[in-house]
């Protein structure tokens, strides 16, 4: 059975149908690539899935769960991840204390637990920090630990975002264009972490990106979206020579 | 520079960072004890208000610091725990259980005005609460069989446990039931922030999209820092009814509530130590003005007559310096200083430059 199937998914802002009629279904242990021009609606989906929008018609369904109507944040606890395309982190905290709040979702103390720190609080502070440490030691993130997000380079603020998507244990990572804004050493090393991380934690990935080399390195596969609706299905190769998508990137000779 | 070897887990968890912290926050405990040893009355009179006005900051701090939610109406919540005092203990309700009580109404009221303010947060946030605060006085007034309306009320003597607390007769015994209030609660707040509940508040200041990304159920943590914020500042009021034993609706104009905010403000936004300092500098600076009147008065030539409007000029320079100069309040200059210090002589010119942060998107709010 399919982690996650998104069944006719539409919406409308207004008189702008962002998404249109979308169907597709992400296998448990794949990396499954949304492209598409801009304003081709992909993003749009991820917070779809997320939750930040209500669809106006279609479902959504996550391991057999039915998640159309469910709140934000009710979303994590289920083992949905995601980082955003224009990174929002928290920007006044260091990296650790981000990693933490990556793992509210699995916070089982009370606020007057926390108050007191009784036992149980000081304990699950413990585990949570090893979960954080092991998310820093996967990443490479040792030389960040303890600075603040507000000072750290682009490229680093990235990577802390996935780490903390990570440190929620996810079974599904949303990752909204992680390549965007990065050098070609810092997207190859991208590269390597979606690989790491399909294969060595066996998260499922939903990607949507731009950068083709990523894509067809990394996914196993694709979809592509124009204006809100799907216009071809299948590997990257597949996708990237359908004659819609050349078209929709392209455009077509007048005259053809 | 300080650095820390850290080997464990429970390092970072711990209430003070290294040994040296938890020195020099256990002399300044001694030191707070013994003030009645070594201050005069008056003064000791004077901190005690400090006093109470650093528990009234810490609990705006909570909301306005931590979790990023502004509120120009906390005024009203400090008249909730100081009028709810004053009827429990008439009622006959014993002090130790009057005073929590009186908090925990002041938290529920909070809560309560929390469930429409969710719907709203930065600058319309400030104006509903504004509106609160303004209102105050007026529900005060309405609500004359209880409250005394114009004329106020008296606040009976404290009786704890068979001992008699008067803020006259006995004034070291009532600085020490405020010291000890406001050490509980500051320890309680320092728990909740180094807990999953406190990186919730500033998880919602930073970005609340995010946070809900995370699963933070942002409304009901919301409501939380409206509740916990108003329970200590509704402790505060009870407190400042014994302070000020005899009170009307005057002692919670709008006024209150603003200098409140900008308490926070002046001290240092986020920070524990914010609400201190602020409460220090705002709470004795009529003291040291009026120490220095006639010295200011001969300096801005006006003979022995005092200016008209003075304190509040000089008030609103300090305030309108900060924002312009500071905006991370006195907390934020110390640490600045405190650094400098540390790096002597190799910190740079720059190192304090305002980081431009990169551009946030507004489109999923």
């Amino acid at each position: 059975m399919s982690l996650l199937s998104v069944r006719d998914l539409s919406i409308s802002f207004g008189g702008v149908k962002a998404v249109d009629n979308v169907s597709f279904d992400v296998e448990p242990g794949e990396v499954f690539t949304i492209v598409g021009p801009n304003g081709a609606g992909k993003s749009t989906i991820f917070n779809l899935i997320s939750r930040i929008y209500d669809p106006s018609s279609g479902s959504i369904s996550f391991d057999g769960q039915d998640i159309t109507r469910s709140r934000a944040d009710e979303i994590a606890p289920l083992g949905i991840a995601r980082t955003f395309q224009n990174i929002e982190l928290f920007e006044h905290s260091t990296v650790m204390h981000n990693l933490l709040v990556g793992q509210h979702s699995r916070r089982t103390t009370s606020w007057l637990s926390d108050a007191l720190f009784l036992p149980a609080t000081r304990r699950e502070e413990h585990n949570m920090r090893e979960k954080a440490e092991q998310v820093i030691d996967f990443l490479d993130l040792q030389p960040y630990r303890d600075k603040l997000i507000a000072g750290l380079p682009y490229g680093v603020r990235k990577v802390v975002e996935i780490a903390r998507g990570l440190a929620s244990d996810p079974r599904l990572l949303l990752l909204d264009e992680p390549a965007s804004g990065l050098s070609v050493e810092e997207t190859q090393d991208m590269a390597f972490w979606i690989e790491d991380m399909q294969k060595d934690l066996g998260i499922t990935i939903l990607m949507v990106e731009h950068d083709m080399s990523l894509v067809n390195q990394v996914s196993d596969r694709v979809l592509a979206l124009a204006d809100g609706r799907s216009l071809a299905f299948g590997t990257a190769e597949e996708v990237q020579s359908h004659p819609d998508v050349i078209a929709a990137y392209l455009g077509v000779e007048e005259d053809a | 520079m300080r650095i820390h070897f850290k080997t464990g887990y429970g390092q970072d968890i711990r209430l003070f960072e290294d040994s040296r912290e938890a020195v020099q926050n256990a002399l300044l405990i001694l030191a707070a004890v013994s003030a009645p040893w070594w201050l005069d009355e008056y003064m000791l009179g004077e901190v005690t208000y400090v006093l109470i006005w650093i528990l009234a900051g810490l609990g705006l701090m909570i909301l306005a610091g931590h979790t990023g939610q502004p509120s120009l109406g906390h005024g009203a919540f400090l008249a909730c725990g100081a009028y709810m005092e004053v009827i429990l203990l008439e009622a006959g309700v014993p002090f130790v259980l009057s005073l929590p009580l009186a908090g925990l109404f002041a938290g529920v009221v909070g809560a309560v005005v929390a469930i429409p303010a969710l719907r709203m947060s930065g600058i319309y946030l400030a104006i509903a609460t504004l509106a609160f605060g303004i209102m105050t006085e007026d529900i005060i007034i309405l609500l004359t069989p209880w409250t005394g309306g114009i004329e106020g009320v008296f606040t009976p003597t404290i009786s704890l446990l068979g001992i008699e607390i008067d803020r006259y007769g006995d004034p070291d015994r009532f600085y020490w039931l405020c010291l000890f209030v406001v050490i509980l609660i500051t320890v309680g707040y320092k728990n909740i922030l180094r807990s999953p509940t406190g990186r919730a508040f500033t998880a919602i200041r930073d970005s609340e999209v995010s946070a809900r990304a995370m699963g933070v159920n942002v409304a009901r943590m919301k409501t939380l820092a409206f509740g916990l914020s108003c329970f200590v500042t509704g402790l505060a009021g009870a407190l400042l009814a014994h302070y000020l034993t005899a009170f009307n609706y005057e002692a919670f104009l709008i006024l209150i509530s603003i200098q409140l905010l900008l308490m926070v403000t002046v001290g240092g936004l986020g920070s524990i130590h914010g609400a201190y300092y602020g409460a220090i500098v705002i709470g004795l600076l009529p003291v040291v003005i009026a120490t220095l009147r006639q010295e200011i008065s001969d300096f801005l030539g006006a003979g022995n007559s005092s200016v008209p409007g003075m304190e509040t000029a000089i008030f609103a320079v300090i305030i309108v310096a900060f924002i312009i100069y500071e905006p991370l309040g006195i907390y934020g200059r110390w640490t600045k200083i405190r650094i400098w210090l540390e790096l002597f002589p190799l910190a740079r010119k720059d190192m304090f430059r305002r980081q431009k942060s990169y551009l946030k998107t507004e489109r999923m709010k």
